[in-house]
């Protein structure tokens, strides 16, 4: 959805802006192209980055994974830097868009992110070749505490029939199906179509309870009052209850996603070593906390959670949940073309219903 | 040879961004990933899935098309008997909305229609029913009728205003009452403008995508919403093109409609 508004919006800025463009079209040592996700970074840093070294950011947002991926693809519009999850990171790398990272450029990467985070990005990187831990966290249920009395703690209230139009989905196919195939007791990596139409019914059956299939705005839909029930990242946990007190964040017992963001770098980049300067800087702890107090996506980087001031988040369960205490975790894996094409048909016969 | 000269940049224009982007569409729809051609794409409309969104399409655009007509016929009607300076400001006020972007006035009404939205507040204030219409086939058909309905008003108002006063006299002096009038004289001699107006609220209508997604919280799928899909999310460039130029069928024998009726070129009022 954010990505309608961009258009509306550059053109809103481009009519007030006009006046003022020109002062600093380019930067003094080039420019680096950034590719991510919306509402990813605090625009604050950027301009910090872009005053500290004269490089001048051009910064583009994408919604989902899946909308960034044929952009780079195409090659017609060339990023320096993207922040891909998991699955995607596995896709681009087996099909040879990405390229290799020169850690020498990037001190601050080795330095200060956490040695697990680095074995986790092993399921889809295997040498931690490629890319550079960003953001991490799970998938779980957002519920209003006065409108859901009873204990969440399974995938299985979001078939309720008690909640009738007061449920958010996830509008993503991998996150949708991820759900269905948990509450079954199946891998969300499967490829097996026994399980996979399994978790299609089970998704059908569901959409008349489904308000809405959302990305962005489960966030601003529940932080309103607006249902009782959504399915969100955790890093969207932590703002929401500062905005509504009466949200709670729990990962289901039938176990979840969890997911790994990284700063990648294109093979086709322009301007690699601008690329390399943005990363090593984006992984300085006291930048990293910058962001991280933003958009309160969990950090990998153990240098910037030292540095965050309130204990309650610093040691939150939600911020920074023990994973050993959770069963059933994964994290998801590019399925292949015909896994995706799979899959994808499937959404669509959910969405047709 | 100067005509020429002054046509060049719109044949540049419609070159580069009307028949190279057409062609490129029938490229990708009547091809597959290897390049070979083959004629699968534009036969997927038959799947289950597709030919559903197809005809639910067909079905909210037909609707929206028959509300927007029968609010916007008596108010041209009403536009025409006005005092010059009165009516110009009666159009005016409608198309001032469209100063705005139309994904935004969608938004809008999202946040208007939502269970705890701007509507259900005042309702609920005067402790009247609320409405559920979010999410709802209803709230889709609401949201094309408001953002189409001035395509309708407009050409209506244009042929409307074309008709010489005296032929409506003629037909009074021999007896005709107001109804036969309007039946026999004056929808006759706006059917140009009727004509354009369903041409122009049908086609945005049914090929939308940005208004499902928005009022029909993704819950509703149409043909847009199918053809975006499989660019955006799918990256299937082939079967998207191959259910576009379904889609154009469609277009093109209301064009067809429109061109048969529409010789004076009522459309290009806007």
């Amino acid at each position: 959805m954010r990505k309608l508004f961009a258009v509306p919006l550059a053109l809103l800025g481009a009519v007030t802006l006009t006046a003022c463009a020109g002062a600093d079209s380019s930067g003094e040592n080039g420019e680096v192209y950034v590719y991510n996700w919306g509402e990813y970074i605090d625009p604050e840093t950027i301009d910090m980055f872009e005053e500290e070294t004269g490089i001048k950011v051009i910064y583009d947002e994408f919604e989902t994974n899946e909308i960034m991926y044929p952009k780079v693809e195409a090659g017609a519009s060339k990023y320096d830097v993207i922040c891909p999850s998991d699955y995607m990171i596995q896709k681009m790398i087996e099909n040879d868009l990405l390229a290799e990272i020169n850690f020498d450029n990037i001190p601050n990467a080795k330095k200060y992110i956490g040695e697990q985070y680095w074995e986790q990005s092993q399921g889809f990187d295997p040498e931690n070749k490629y890319s550079v831990p960003y953001c991490w966290g799970t998938v779980g249920i957002l519920y209003n505490k006065t409108m859901v009395d009873e204990p969440v703690d399974s995938w299985s209230i979001l078939w309720d029939d008690k909640y009738k139009d007061s449920i958010l989905m996830q509008d993503s196919v991998r996150d949708a199906f991820m759900v269905a195939l948990k509450l079954n007791g199946d891998s969300m990596n499967t490829l097996d179509t026994a399980e996979l139409e399994a978790a299609r019914d089970l998704l059908i059956e569901q959409k008349p309870l489904v308000q809405a299939y959302v990305i962005d705005q489960v966030r601003d839909k529940m932080i309103g009052g607006e249902a009782a029930l959504g399915v969100i990242y955790s890093g969207e946990a932590i703002f929401t209850q500062r905005e509504n007190p009466d949200l709670e964040y729990v990962v289901p017992k039938e176990g979840t996603n969890v997911w790994i963001d990284s700063w990648v770098i294109p093979k086709n980049a322009p301007n690699m070593s601008n690329a390399e300067k943005f990363i090593d800087f984006m992984c300085r702890p006291e930048i990293a906390v910058i962001n991280f107090e933003y958009i309160t996506y969990s950090t990998p980087n153990e240098g910037a959670r030292e540095l965050i001031e309130d204990e309650d988040i610093k040691n939150s369960e939600i911020a920074f949940p023990d994973l050993s205490k959770y069963s059933n975790l994964e994290t998801y894996s590019y399925l292949g073309e015909e896994g995706d094409q799979l899959l994808n048909e499937y959404w669509k016969e959910v969405k047709s219903n | 040879m100067r005509k020429k000269l002054l046509a060049a940049p719109y044949t540049v224009w419609s070159v580069a961004f009307i028949l190279i982007p057409l062609a490129m569409v029938f490229y990708y729809g009547l091809t597959d990933e290897t390049g070979a051609f083959t004629l699968e794409n534009i036969a997927a409309i038959a799947t289950a899935e597709h030919s559903k969104a197809l005809w639910l399409s067909l079905l909210l655009s037909l609707i929206s098309t028959i509300i927007c007509f029968f609010l916007a016929y008596p108010l041209a009607m009403i536009l025409c008997r006005m005092q010059v300076n009165q009516h110009k400001f009666i159009v005016f006020i409608f198309i001032l909305p469209m100063w705005m972007n139309f994904l935004l006035r969608t938004l809008a009404w999202q946040t208007l229609l939502e269970k705890s939205g701007v509507i259900n507040n005042i309702l609920s204030f005067f402790h009247l029913p609320t409405q559920n219409l979010i999410n709802t086939p209803g709230a889709i058909v609401l949201g094309m009728v408001y953002n189409f309905l001035p395509f309708m008003i407009l050409p209506i108002y244009n042929s409307l205003t074309k008709i010489d006063p005296n032929v409506i006299n003629a037909a009074h002096d021999l007896g005709a009452n107001n109804f036969q009038t309007l039946l026999k004289i004056i929808f006759p001699l706006s059917l140009p403008g009727v004509v354009s107006g369903i041409t122009m609220v049908f086609v945005p209508s049914l090929t939308t995508f940005a208004i499902s997604t928005m009022l029909g919280g993704s819950k509703i799928l149409l043909i847009g919403n199918v053809i975006e899909q499989e660019f955006t999310q799918a990256s299937n460039w082939h079967l998207g093109s191959g259910l576009s130029i379904v889609l154009m069928i469609f277009i093109i024998l209301n064009m067809v409609l429109n061109t048969a009726f529409d010789k004076e070129g009522e459309g290009n009022v806007i």
